[in-house]
């Protein structure tokens, strides 16, 4: 495979090393060669945010990022969010306010959610909301994602 | 905790969540197969044309492509088939799996390729060239009928349904109103695009379909007829399904090409459609122009509707045939009291992504029309248009109610219903009367703000019948098996409460198993909002037959009589001393055992399969009331406020039907003001992106308010309940294009879905 290149990518703190060719997604990568299944694709065009990891910190879309591109990266994703059996807060809010129905763009809304509330602890409603309008949901019509969110930021205030 | 009696109509928590929320999921993508191959599909990019030959030579010889197919490799296939409804003649415009000679819109499979990767596949699908010549399209469902072939017209069918004397009715009229009205095309897109993965298990002689989804044992019989198996050879499995809307769990063409490939390539096929793809191949739908007159009285009353309407159906007859078009004739006439009513609808085919259900399919459209002739009908006689749906609504004590009308092949007999009743509680709710005052003292200070509401009747529970089976093992574990199938609603929650109320176990120790035609034998899957009405009523019926069983078994062994006995805490206890459990469930399987002496002679197991049965669909109802502002500058319409108040006769679990109403709202909205496939004029797809379809965000969702009644519950079934999926979205359309047109000031002047910000802007500026 003379074309592959090898790149280890940082995935909830485990390297895994792979060869990819240059044209293969990070989302493809994540997926696919790393066997991380949680984060889903969406639209492939950087719209839905369904693919939405944290990227050294960062929220990024993974369909719009070449694996390569992301060698030797920190990456978060869904299943780095609990401690063992202890969900993460973000998850037993999304449960507990029956932010999910169908569960395929709720990876994508955990790690937006997260890593909002990572950023700023104290960040206003106004711009919570319009953090969270950059992914979509088909099911739930956002509600109950809003009113999970606000709990948990309202938890980190308290 | 909630172990016993009374979970049914608590919020309790969702069994489904914990691995979807870990990203341990089980979505179509997720499915792999060792040495499985990707299919890809080739698809027309003309709208209308001749397709004289496909070059498939440089796709054959790319390094990793395995096989490339046209219409001649699987000419053997017979078209794509569909649920019949009593129209005749539609079958020679079904879909071939591969286009034949001819390409009917932009999207149409002509070629499939197999290779080592989803990567080389589509690297090879780029390499075959198809030689088409363009043919006039049709993309105007009003137009004249033309040929879809020699001697074959573009209309196959006009549904029309009629009672009283509708032609007398407008002569002697007081007055006559007449609207015409139009529906965009538009869609139910979840966030999974579709996946299909077929495995020939050639050990067993089985052929597996997995990430299938909503009609499992249907799709397993078709598929079966159509690869000349047994049906039995043909298992279709179902893992997590990421949002159905009615597009989803169809038979598509690219099911059966999997299915087709892995038995004749030898290995797994894999195929995993892109959002593009999504947006040109899955079911479109909606699309509907109407013409619609009303006879009134002098008090606003209906005396008759006279309905003729356009369906869009695109290319070609899909599996619902012309069920849309049907329940669009049958459910116009909603909620009022209608002495005539005629109906023509005219079932088009045109040079569009062919089209089916989309949730709460002809009733969008039609509660549209009919709340749109409401308004209309009020502002002529200038009535309120409250006082104008009181006048009309069917009583109470008027129920149940015959309709001489057919929906679905099931006679329409409103089942039970407090319309008035509701709409009053509804306008409590929103504060009407303070909410008009405060809408007029915006509107002196300058502001283009505006209320309106829209009325409708939803149809729920379309049997004719589902079985499920419940088994409780030698450890106590209850599992329970349903023909149902899950479209991420929440169905094994909902199914494992209503069987834990009886059985006395708590709910979450019930395994719900769905989607899985090797596990049941029968089954009519998840839509039409049917699950909790029929599955959940098979279970009901299921869990008394354990429950009996259980206690027959027990007493004899507790030397007591049956009827003094009760399940609870997973155990068997005496009915004046619940909390004292004598024998547990796990010990009353174990008497029940194929080892016990207690089943000599007997067939062993706590088990029982049970079916319930319904020959006509209950109907659950509500009401819709937006309040809007329009941007001066944009023509932007922003929805400050929503309320649905929506009568479910019984909620198993208040926080999912609020969960389906809210979704069903923000689907509404995408309807009403920004969702819509367009087509250029020779038909090409303008809307093929996220970027070009919108579907609403946070940033457009309301405040909302969900008001979930029970005063009618179903007398049609055991438990009370009417199906939930459908009331969130149903009367959107309606209510927003009434607020828009009170914000304006001008009754009647929105004709047209999606309310666009240059339509409104026109009208905020003629």
């Amino acid at each position: 495979m003379p074309d592959h290149h090898t790149i280890t990518l940082l995935l909830n703190g485990i390297p895994h090393t792979i060869a990819v060719e240059p044209r293969r997604t990070l989302i493809d990568a994540i997926r696919e060669d790393c066997g991380a299944t949680g984060t889903h694709t969406g639209c492939e065009h950087g719209v839905c945010g369904a693919c939405t990891v944290l990227l050294d910190g960062e929220p990024i879309r993974s369909c719009l990022m070449f694996a390569v591109q992301a060698d030797n990266r920190q990456i978060r994703t869904v299943e780095g969010l609990a401690d063992g059996a202890t969900l993460h807060r973000m998850q037993q809010a999304f449960i507990d306010h029956h932010a999910l129905q169908c569960g395929y763009c709720t990876p994508g809304f955990l790690m937006l959610a997260v890593s909002l509330l990572e950023a700023n602890p104290n960040i206003t409603d106004d711009a919570l909301r319009d953090g969270l309008s950059s992914n979509l949901c088909r099911c739930t019509g956002y509600v109950n994602i809003l009113r999970a969110v606000r709990a948990v930021a309202a938890e980190l205030r308290a | 905790m909630l172990t016993q009696a009374g979970v049914i109509g608590r919020s309790v928590p969702r069994l489904e969540d914990a691995p979807l929320v870990r990203g341990n999921g089980l979505f179509a993508a997720d499915v792999n197969f060792p040495r499985q191959l990707a299919m890809r599909v080739v698809r027309s990019q003309v709208a209308h044309g001749t397709l004289r030959t496909i070059d498939i030579a440089a796709a054959q010889v790319l390094p990793g492509v395995i096989a490339v197919w046209t219409h001649a490799d699987v000419a053997d296939i017979p078209p794509i088939p569909f649920r019949a409804t009593k129209l005749q003649g539609l079958e020679p415009y079904c879909q071939p799996i591969l286009a034949n000679r001819r390409v009917r819109y932009v999207g149409e499979p002509i070629a499939v390729v197999f290779a080592e990767t989803a990567y080389i596949a589509e690297d090879a699908a780029d390499l075959v060239l198809p030689e088409i010549d363009d043919l006039p399209v049709v993309l105007d469902a009003k137009a004249p009928p033309s040929d879809f072939a020699p001697g074959m017209s573009t209309e196959p069918a006009v549904v029309r349904k009629e009672f009283g004397d509708v032609d007398a009715a407008f002569a002697a009229a007081f007055d006559t109103i007449t609207l015409d009205l139009s529906v965009g095309r538009h869609s139910g897109v979840p966030l999974e695009c579709r996946g299909a993965i077929a495995r020939y298990d050639a050990a067993q002689d089985v052929l597996e379909l997995h990430g299938t989804a909503k009609k499992q044992h249907w799709n397993r019989d078709e598929i079966a007829r159509l690869l000349n198996r047994p049906p039995h050879g043909v298992h279709l499995f179902e893992g997590h399904v990421g949002g159905g809307f009615g597009v989803r769990g169809e038979l598509y063409p690219e099911d059966l090409l999997v299915c087709l490939a892995a038995l004749r390539l030898g290995r797994p096929v894999k195929w995993i459609e892109d959002r593009r793809e999504h947006m040109l191949a899955t079911n479109h739908s909606r699309e509907q122009q109407h013409q619609v007159r009303a006879a009134i009285d002098a008090d606003g009353r209906l005396l008759a509707i006279d309905a003729v309407f356009w369906h869009d159906q695109g290319a070609y007859v899909r599996t619902h045939g012309a069920r849309v078009a049907d329940l669009a004739a049958a459910m116009l006439p909603g909620p009022y009291r209608l002495p005539a009513y005629r109906v023509a609808g005219h079932f088009r085919l045109t040079n569009k992504t062919p089209a089916a259900t989309y949730r709460a399919p002809g009733r969008f459209e039609t509660t549209f029309v009919r709340e749109r002739l409401m308004d209309a009908i009020a502002a002529r006689l200038n009535l309120s248009p409250i006082e104008l749906r009181r006048r009309n609504l069917i009583a109470s004590a008027e129920m149940p109610h015959p309709r001489p009308l057919d929906a679905l092949g099931t006679d329409v007999v409103l089942d039970s219903g407090d319309y008035a009743g509701l709409l009053d509680r509804a306008l409590v709710r929103i504060g009407w009367n303070a909410l008009q005052t405060t809408l007029q003292r915006r509107r002196a200070a300058g502001e283009r703000v505006g209320a309106g509401l829209g009325f409708f009747v939803e149809k729920s529970g379309l049997g004719p019948s589902d079985g499920v089976r419940i088994s409780i093992d030698h450890t106590g574990g209850v599992e329970l098996v349903s023909g149902a199938a899950s479209v991420g609603q929440g169905v094994e929650t909902v199914l494992a409460q209503i069987a834990a109320d009886t059985l006395g176990v708590e709910y979450r120790r019930i395994r719900v198993v769905r989607g899985r035609t090797d596990r049941i034998e029968f089954g009519n899957g998840a839509h039409a909002s049917r699950v909790t009405v029929m599955s959940g009523s098979a279970t009901h019926l299921a869990a008394q037959a354990i429950r009996a069983m259980a206690l027959a078994t027990a007493a004899p062994l507790l030397q007591a009589r049956p009827e003094e006995l009760t399940l609870a805490n997973g155990h068997v206890a005496r009915l004046d001393a619940a909390g004292i459990g004598l024998m547990s469930l796990a010990e009353v399987a174990r008497h029940m055992g194929p080892g016990s002496k207690l089943m000599i002679g007997r067939t062993p197991g706590l088990t029982a399969e049970r079916w319930f049965y319904s020959d006509h669909m209950t109907y659950p109802y509500g009401v819709h009331i937006a309040v809007v502002r329009l941007d001066e500058g944009t023509g932007q319409v922003r929805v400050e406020r929503y309320l649905v108040a929506y009568d479910v006769g019984r909620a198993v679990n208040p926080m999912l039907v609020e969960g389906q109403i809210a979704g069903g709202v923000a689907q509404g909205l995408g309807g009403a003001l920004f969702e819509e496939f367009r087509y250029d004029a020779t038909g090409q797809p303008l809307s093929t992106t996220f970027a070009d379809y919108l579907i609403p965000t946070v940033s457009e969702i309301p405040e909302l308010d969900v008001l979930i009644t029970e005063d009618a519950p179903s007398p049609l079934n055991p438990l009370g309940v009417k199906g939930a999926g459908e009331g969130g979205i149903n009367g959107v359309g309606a209510a927003i294009a009434a607020a828009v047109d009170d914000a304006l000031g001008r009754p009647g002047a929105i004709t047209a879905l999606p309310i666009l910000p240059t339509t409104v802007h026109g009208l905020l500026h003629a």
